[in-house]
């Protein structure tokens, strides 16, 4: 058949594409490994300047203080591979830990009380997620946006507008204390990191969530179940907040409505940080963590030297913009090294 | 079923689908035996999109007849046409360009397990499926620089190419192609007519729906014509015949 003949690369085009590419294949190595690089950067520049930075203790606290970031930006990761995004999680941490206070007031039973909070992170997620499939609402903004309203009034309104002390000695335990210098919380957002790890790479579903991101509607063609798809996404979401409900009310041995108060935005940052696509189908738990990190890094470096409080916020909001600007650069050298390889073959 | 003479792949008898008051198919038979290329021809509106959208189980015939090799079927859904071996590469393409070829082409029907899990919690095999998936494309003569790589980056010409081989690994006998060439260039275009001849070699049925006169003259055994939801003629798509089947489309003498 003619084809066969013209298909392998014709002798005389000169050298193989793999030598002519190697610089643009250089410098789109270095950044895919971006967001990490971006962190081993600040970690460096941080112990640099504060003595203080690079001590088990100070690291413990770093990792303490990102566990709840972590977790939420782990859920959002799924989210927003699927195109969506999930503005309600921060008042779901609000309202599962004024419940989780709540429920121990009336029944000092430390089963029950985790239950409550992860039983409420559950509901809003599903509350989400059902709201969005079934009531055919035009863009999860819109369905979190209002539940993110309504969590945060309830959670108010629940505690009366005030803390509301004391929790179970377990969660305090996942909360509040460490193993040595090692908190128990990051043992929990690694678990949790294998688990979604797993979903993600190993599991049809994790097929599913990067198809459906990719293409809703060649996803249904391809009998993909697409409305379960994302609902279990929302539901996930939901449940991680109930989870960085109980890190939070057991470090801080309360259940307060103010609790998680913009941690729907930190979760965002650190997902878009590592690199996930907000157009959907791309990204990776390991870079999410990596972005969650670098939100818990920079704060801490700051705090540490003594940065006015004001000017952290800016410092976040540039490197968000550095991280997807060298995201944009990415795309633009993986499409001009696919043209590259097409002109060589 | 009688000795000697197999049974079409694909037989519809009294095809008919409205759309409110609009008659999309009025009582269209059609045939498509295996190792036949079949091109459906006609100008925009004549019901080609609408006939193989039902054939897809996309849509569904308000009445008619459908047989696969013999058999009557249901095209209930997607789902069901999939099921009896029919499969669709529609203009779009439907791929998924973050995926890799492999993910692409098992979509919605990984190769998983164990079977006791639903199937959204089993474990995929993915060296089992891009081990075939690099099989079929090599059987197809489907080059590719990178086979791990998502399929966005790839050229218009492979990325038909990917879309007719995933349809080609798993239709049991029907591949239906809407506008294969449509987007292509001479050369990409050459290589996805060569492709077809393939599909045809190995004994699949294919329906091909295009403008193209001179493709269709080439690669198609039989041509179909329709307008305005009727068959209007069925020729053998030579050179003489081209005028004859262009009138057929135009609606003219």
């Amino acid at each position: 058949m003619a084809l066969s003949t013209a298909r392998p690369r014709t002798a005389a085009t000169g050298p193989p594409p793999t030598t002519r590419a190697r610089g643009p294949r250089l410098a789109l190595a270095l950044i895919r490994t971006g967001p990490l690089l971006m962190l081993v950067a600040v970690v460096v520049t941080a112990s640099a300047l504060s003595p203080v930075f690079f001590t088990t203790r100070n690291l413990g606290n770093v990792l303490a203080q990102t566990a709840v970031i972590a977790i939420l930006a782990m859920a959002q990761l799924l989210v927003i591979i699927t195109r969506g995004i999930d503005l309600s999680v921060g008042s779901t941490v609000a309202l599962a830990a004024v419940v989780g206070a709540l429920t121990y007031e009336a029944v000092p039973s430390a089963t029950l009380v985790v239950l409550a909070m992860l039983g409420t992170g559950l509901a809003v997620g599903t509350v989400n997620g059902v709201a969005l499939v079934w009531g055919r609402l035009p863009h999860p903004f819109i369905v979190t946006l209002a539940t993110l309203s309504v969590a945060h009034g309830l959670a108010l309104w629940l505690a009366g507008g005030q803390p509301h002390r004391g929790m179970p000695d377990v969660v305090q335990l996942i909360g509040g204390t460490s193993i040595g210098w090692l908190p128990y919380s990051t043992l929990l957002v690694a678990a949790l990191a294998l688990l979604v790890l797993l979903l993600t790479t190993r599991l049809v579903w994790g097929r599913w969530i990067y198809a459906v991101g990719g293409n809703p509607d060649g996803a249904r063609r391809a009998a993909i179940p697409v409305n379960g798809v994302l609902i279990s996404v929302y539901v996930l979401s939901g449940l991680a907040a109930g989870i960085a409900a109980i890190i939070t009310a057991g470090r801080l041995n309360a259940g307060s409505p103010t609790f998680g108060e913009l941690a729907e935005l930190d979760a965002i940052a650190a997902v878009v940080i590592g690199g996930a696509s907000f157009l959907g189908g791309r990204g990776s738990v390991a870079n999410a963590l990596v972005g969650a990190l670098m939100i818990g890094v920079i704060r801490n470096a700051m705090n540490l030297l003594n940065v006015d409080a004001f000017i952290q916020p800016i410092v976040i909001g540039v490197v968000i913009l550095i991280a997807v600007e060298l995201d944009v650069i990415r795309g633009a050298l993986e499409r001009r090294f696919q043209v590259m390889r097409a002109v060589a073959a | 079923m009688t000795a000697g003479t197999a049974p079409p792949a694909l037989r519809i008898a009294g095809a008919t689908k409205r759309f409110g008051a609009v008659v999309a198919l009025d009582a269209v038979d059609l045939e498509v035996a295996h190792g036949e290329v079949l091109a459906l021809l006609g100008d925009n509106g004549a019901g080609k999109s609408t006939l193989i959208k039902c054939v897809s189980g996309v849509h569904q015939f308000d009445a008619g007849t459908v047989e696969i090799d013999g058999t009557a079927v249901s095209l209930g859904s997607p789902a069901d046409a999939r099921g009896a071996g029919i499969e669709t590469v529609y203009q779009d393409l439907a791929l998924f360009d973050n995926l890799d070829p492999a993910a692409n082409f098992y979509a919605g029907r990984e190769d998983a397990g164990p079977r006791w899990l639903p199937r959204g919690l089993r474990l995929l095999r993915r060296r089992a499926m891009s081990e075939s998936t690099a099989e079929v494309l090599s059987r197809l003569q489907v080059g590719l620089p990178d086979q791990r790589a998502g399929v966005g980056l790839l050229s218009g010409g492979q990325r038909q190419a990917i879309a007719v081989a995933r349809a080609a690994a798993f239709a049991s006998s029907i591949v239906i192609l809407d506008e294969p060439t449509a987007a292509l260039g001479l050369r990409e275009s050459r290589r996805v007519l060569d492709l077809i001849l393939r599909l045809r070699g190995e004994g699949r049925a294919v329906i091909v729906v295009s403008h193209a006169m001179d493709h269709v003259m080439e690669i198609a055994d039989r041509a179909v014509v329709m307008r305005r939801g009727r068959k209007v003629g069925e020729e053998r798509p030579t050179p003489e015949n081209q005028q004859k089947i262009v009138s057929l489309i135009v609606g003219g003498v």
